[in-house]
């Protein structure tokens, strides 16, 4: 992963609650075996019709996404399966940020491990996002990790949470199994000390 | 201090907690499927990593996977092309693999319980979001994305943030025609599809206490469609009795001393939870969902809302934009309503009981000739005792399709699918747009109104059957 760099752009509005990921990417997509190649298929069926040409009415078609790297959805975004094909499929899109008044878990967790940063701002703030881009396609956001700050197309500041450690991985552009994986003798003390139940290797019947 | 069962659950996994870092979690069993495994196998390739405990992993197939006759070649090549890409993995990184062919092959989330390998007090993964399943037998079970898939696969460990405490007391008795899945879809009505968003459930109450466990695990299974990554319920005779010989759970002293553990689970009295709703069971009428999510969802008999008549505009233009796509309109009733497919499978109720509760409202009966009725059970092992019951003899006289273990049309990944515009009455548990195929239109209820609906071709309250 490349360290995560402050940056500006301009917004993506999806105004739809409960954005799940079946939307974001359909099941069908989910037999390949590769992480690349989603970003076609990045809100495949909002996006394209029947016969597959995209639908000129739906935003990702629009001329004002090209460059967009945040996208402005609805309450509740991410929700549904665990698959880690949608965070894929955003970022191959383009998007480094999504936000939001609330995140999925599973969503929230996925993002934070492919440099996607799912913002959760009040709703108020939501609300002036919307509005702001409603009326200006153009204006810009500004997006500050270090800081833990986004400040809106108005120049108001408005801090967002992260854990800690999901920080420190996006800034650094490192991944958590390296920092697991040093954690070996606690593992191994972990693992002396509490016999496993089961044994799946095991033949039984 | 009193603790709650997941509190106890989240200290007796701690590896380590140190400053500046999430815990770390052991994870007692990790379950695999072919769709969300294989970036996380070459991931450990790519950095030349092994699996840490393959005596904790297993593995089957069951997405992609079709459920007619499995003796003949898979016809969709990429979806063969994953499921060959499991068993290479697991043959490759020494994972045992109940694969296509496996007399053990069946839904992940059935399997696991079915072989004794969930366990209560066991922290389980897999990556799939109805891990939460496993919960029904008082253990910490959550589904995982793939880069966590590929953390466990190398450590046995996940860094985990501590998740509130959310206790969901279900109390009374469930009338006849009401079932555990009303339960569930009523919770999720009620709270919505992120109200357990940061939490994990317990649920609790007598209604709780007297459900069996494949009952439980139906409850369990849609946490998260609650928002919840983890639902549980603690351990008691109901799952000790169920555990008891299955091949995996603790033999001879084995067993006694697991005993004695499993009963220190349960919640303490005095123990507090961070947020509380309580569900009166003897209120509980039939649920079913009317929209694209599974918060959308109503007593059967109930009208369907009115958008026009929610404050929140975001809020009103989802209901609207949820029926507009349903093709229904707000104010009607939605028992009635015309369908073309029933579905009676997937994780959620795909178990014995569930086939059973079908095949008492399908004896004797007919399924309306326009339908199409598929009833896929969860698992080989199901599949064998549904046929030993003579449960498949009621739904082919009935005029169901019978077919092979896998999550067929829940997730549609199979070739089991709505035509754009078709109507279901599904037993599964996602009612989004196009998830049972593109342009699909999913209604959520129980085995028992699925099976109803079978019969009369329409959304049909059982009780008018029994």
């Amino acid at each position: 992963m490349k360290p995560f760099t402050n940056f500006r752009s301009r917004l993506v509005p999806l105004a739809i609650n409960n954005i799940d990921t079946d939307q974001i990417i359909p099941a069908r997509f989910l037999k390949t075996t590769s992480k690349e190649g989603l970003d076609r298929q990045l809100f495949c069926d909002w996006r394209y019709d029947a016969q597959g040409n995209p639908k000129p009415d739906f935003i990702l078609n629009q001329p004002r996404v090209a460059g967009a790297q945040v996208l402005l959805a609805g309450d509740n975004f991410g929700c549904g399966s665990s698959r880690e094909h949608a965070p894929w499929a955003l970022t191959q899109f383009g998007f480094r940020a999504v936000i939001s008044t609330s995140f999925a878990d599973i969503f929230t967790g996925n993002s934070l491990k492919n440099a996607l940063l799912p913002i959760a701002v009040p709703p108020d703030v939501h609300a002036e996002l919307f509005a702001a881009v409603a009326a200006d396609p153009g204006v810009t956001v500004e997006i500050d990790l270090a800081a833990q700050t986004l400040t809106t197309p108005a120049g108001r500041r408005v801090p967002f949470p992260i854990d800690a450690f999901a920080k420190h991985c996006l800034i650094e552009g490192v991944d958590e199994l390296g920092y697991i994986l040093k954690q070996e003798g606690a593992i191994r003390a972990y693992e002396s000390s509490h016999p496993s139940p089961i044994n799946t290797l095991e033949i039984v019947r | 201090m009193p603790h709650t069962i997941i509190e106890k659950l989240w200290n007796s996994h701690l590896v380590e907690e140190q400053p500046g870092a999430p815990a770390l979690l052991f994870i007692d069993l990790h379950l695999v499927h072919e769709v969300t495994s294989p970036q996380a196998f070459q991931g450990l390739r790519e950095r030349g990593l092994k699996v840490r405990r393959p005596d904790l992993t297993i593995a089957t197939a069951d997405h992609s996977i079709p459920t007619t006759d499995r003796s003949l070649p898979i016809v969709d090549q990429i979806a063969a092309k994953q499921l060959a890409q499991l068993e290479t993995n697991c043959a490759e990184f020494g994972i045992r693999c109940l694969g296509v062919h496996s007399d053990r092959q069946g839904i992940v989330h059935v399997i696991g319980p079915e072989l004794g390998l969930t366990q209560p007090g066991m922290t389980v993964v897999c990556g799939d979001s109805h891990t939460a399943t496993h919960g029904a037998f008082g253990a910490l079970a959550f589904g995982i994305g793939t880069s966590e898939v590929e953390n466990v696969l190398a450590s046995q460990c996940l860094l985990q943030l501590k998740s509130k405490t959310f206790e969901v007391k279900v109390e009374g008795t469930l009338r006849r025609g009401v079932s555990a899945k009303d339960i569930i879809l009523a919770l999720i009505a009620k709270i919505g599809v992120g109200g357990g968003t940061g939490c994990v459930f317990e649920f609790t109450g007598s209604a709780i206490r007297a459900l069996s466990m494949d009952e439980r695990m139906t409850v369990c299974n849609m946490s998260i469609e609650g928002g919840a990554r983890a639902g549980l319920i603690a351990p008691d005779d109901t799952t000790f009795e169920y555990l008891c010989g299955r091949p995996h759970a603790p033999k001879g002293a084995a067993w006694d001393a697991a005993m004695a553990r499993w009963k220190q689970l349960p919640t303490d009295s005095g123990a507090i939870y961070d947020r509380q709703v309580t569900i009166d069971a003897n209120a509980l009428e039939p649920m079913i969902t009317y929209g694209t999510n599974p918060g959308m969802g109503m007593p059967i008999n109930a009208p369907l809302p009115e958008p026009a008549e929610v404050t929140d505009p975001m809020a009103r233009d989802s209901i609207a934009k949820a029926l507009a796509y349903m093709g229904l309109e707000g104010g009607k009733p939605l028992a009635g309503h015309a369908i073309d497919v029933v579905f009676i499978g997937s994780c959620t109720n795909s178990r014995i009981s569930d086939l059973r509760a079908a095949a008492s409202v399908l004896k004797g009966r007919k399924v309306n000739p326009k339908l199409r009725v598929l009833v896929v059970p969860g698992s080989q092992e199901v599949k064998r005792q549904a046929i030993a019951e003579g449960l498949s003899d009621i739904f082919l006289a009935a005029g169901c399709e019978w077919r092979d273990a896998g999550c067929s049309m829940c997730i549609a990944m199979n070739g089991d699918q709505l035509a754009p515009g078709e109507y279901s009455v599904s037993t599964s548990n996602r009612n989004f747009e196009g998830r049972q195929g593109k342009g699909g239109r999913t209604f959520l209820a129980s085995p028992l109104t699925a099976a109803a609906s079978a019969i009369t071709g329409v959304v049909t309250d059982v009780r008018t059957l029994l």
